[in-house]
């Protein structure tokens, strides 16, 4: 029979003993303040009188708020634009930094760079090149001979400055990890493509994209539930504006929250948001069975 | 590749290089500019002479000494938290058997889906209730269990790759739990601990909402919230907010500098990078 060992030389022990910094955490910073806020979706709360109002919120937010609606579509239309162009940019830059050329080191550098500026110094340096009268961008324009336009405190474009602000950090991790990923693509494929006579968008098309569709599939997903929650370059930059044109879901639960102290509303806001990038998350696992390929099922 | 093709490349490769580089030679362009010419059109691309004297008006017009200094207590304490606790629980997920190690492990990956502001207002509610408002604390306390999933992540994956034998090995010489962690598996993670290091740094320095929620004294501002505020008191001296912007950019970019050669590796160990 085996004899009993003390707690402290198994290592089982130990192993959890390692890990419980995180589960404090994940009870004291995640858990717990998922179902408190959860419970506070239910109610009427502005840090001194809480009131149970039952589904009210949901019920107030999703019929009858037009504010709510709207940032609902800024931040839709955002994500329509800002994803699909942030993954085909920086995937179109991890092909060209993956060519067999001189100097891509130095190439890399600059496509990284934007991504490590801090948000607040970009966001006010964009609003430098957005000047309507002395910024750079209308004065890029206007060599091309066209016209300048107010691009920060017009309706029509504001939401595309902001959108075209954040194609400037393409070049980040996002990148990289597209980098890596093409990187990791055995030549033999695109050998064996050549032999077949493949074209270089057939080679892509047919031996690129299935072997880095994981990847592809990865970028996509962190970058709608990114573009979901955009909140620090509109703060800073429109606050919103004009007419709410740059109105983010983020911008406005914040303003409910820390500027309205209607913490209830927040709350139930926040777990809108939690439900969405939910849905979204699992019709995309669900499509991704088409189109995402993993070493493993093709070979068995 | 053909020359043709070559040529093609590079010239592609060049021309996106300076759309990405062109608002960084603006800033500095501009920050060294006098404020008469700032507003001279078409723009001056080399200001003659150099106002150098913009970056010493900026930091002192507001307290960027105090600024800078809080951001890097606050970017620091949470970096040296980050590792120590991460790399501990990193070291058990990647080394031990344990009864829910796994449930554990799928419900850490699964919190990096969940949108911060879920967790946000109770958050800001237990910091209230604990006297914590306009301290530091609710900025580095959340940073001392683990430093989050994704960081856990890389380190536990960084692990996986260490070969056993060498715990075997220390283990058969006396070693404990804590000094395998110490001895052997820290100084073989350096790219990665790098990479979590750089990346807890940078995201600290980055930071705008949670020092927007939790601080208010002027004295006790961070960089980033500092320079939302420099921009509503002198929004119109464009040459001078510009010399303040960089002094939010400089620091990452010497970072970033510095710490080059390992973060780029780091990131391609995510995983992700050989599948």
């Amino acid at each position: 029979m085996k004899t009993r060992r003390r707690l402290i030389d198994r290592p089982a022990f130990w192993g959890f003993l390692f890990t419980t910094p995180w589960l404090i955490g994940f009870l004291v910073f995640t858990a717990g303040p998922m179902l408190t806020s959860l419970y506070l979706s239910f109610t009427k709360y502005d840090l001194n009188t809480m009131q149970f109002v039952g589904t009210k919120n949901y019920h107030k937010l999703l019929f009858d708020d037009p504010i709510f609606l709207k940032s609902l579509r800024v931040t839709v239309t955002y994500a329509l634009f800002a994803v699909p162009l942030g993954v085909t940019g920086s995937l179109g830059l991890a092909l060209l930094l993956n060519l067999k050329l001189r100097g891509q080191r130095f190439f890399r550098t600059f496509f990284y760079l934007p991504a490590i500026v801090p948000s607040v110094a970009s966001a006010v340096l964009w609003m430098w090149i957005f000047n309507s009268d002395y910024g750079l961008l209308n004065y890029a324009l206007g060599i091309f001979g066209i016209g300048g336009v107010e691009w920060l405190s017009d309706e029509k474009y504001a939401l595309s400055a902001i959108i075209l602000m954040s194609l400037w950090g393409i070049g980040g991790s996002r990148m990289i990890i597209f980098l890596a990923g093409l990187q990791g693509i055995s030549d033999t494929y695109y050998e064996a493509a050549r032999l077949d006579g493949a074209s270089v968008w057939q080679q892509f098309r047919y031996v690129t994209v299935p072997q880095l569709s994981p990847v592809i599939f990865f970028n996509v997903i962190l970058g709608v539930i990114g573009s979901f929650q955009v909140f620090n370059s509109v703060y800073v930059m429109t606050n919103g504006g004009p007419n709410n044109a740059t109105l983010t879901y983020a911008l406005n639960l914040f303003r409910n929250a820390f500027e309205y102290f209607k913490f209830g509303k927040a709350s139930a806001m926040a777990w809108i948001l939690f439900v969405i990038l939910l849905v979204i998350t699992g019709i995309q696992f669900w499509t991704s069975k088409r189109w995402v390929h993993y070493e493993g099922e093709a070979r068995s | 590749m053909t020359p043709t093709k070559k040529a093609l490349a590079y010239a592609v490769l060049i021309g996106l290089s300076v759309v990405f580089l062109i608002p960084f030679v603006w800033t500095v362009s501009t920050s060294l500019k006098e404020t008469q010419d700032v507003f001279k059109f078409p723009p001056q691309w080399i200001p003659h002479p150099a106002h150098w004297e913009n970056f010493p008006k900026a930091w002192s017009a507001l307290p960027f000494n105090r600024w800078v200094l809080n951001t890097i207590f606050v970017a620091v304490s949470c970096t040296i938290g980050a590792v120590v606790s991460g790399s501990l629980v990193a070291y058990g997920f990647s080394r031990f058997q344990f009864k829910g190690r796994n449930v554990m492990f799928f419900t850490m990956l699964a919190t990096m889906m969940l949108p911060s502001q879920v967790t946000q207002i109770p958050t800001f509610m237990i910091w209230r209730q604990l006297g914590a408002i306009d301290t530091f604390y609710p900025l580095i306390v959340p940073a001392l269990f683990g430093g989050g999933a994704f960081n856990i992540f890389l380190m536990r994956q960084f692990f996986l790759t260490i070969p056993r034998e060498f715990d075997e090995a220390a283990m058969l010489d006396g070693a404990g739990f804590f000094r395998i962690w110490w001895k052997i598996l820290l100084p073989l993670s350096a790219p990665v601990i790098t990479t979590v290091a750089v990346l807890t740094f940078l995201g600290q320095w980055d930071d705008f909402a949670g020092p927007l929620i939790y601080l208010n004294s002027p004295e006790n501002l961070t960089v980033s919230v500092g320079l939302r505020m420099f921009m509503d008191s002198y929004g119109t001296d464009e040459n001078l907010l510009m010399a303040a912007s960089l002094i939010h950019i400089a620091p990452m970019i010497i970072l970033f500098f510095c710490a080059q050669k390992y973060f780029m590796k780091g990131i391609n160990l995510s995983g992700l990078g050989g599948r």
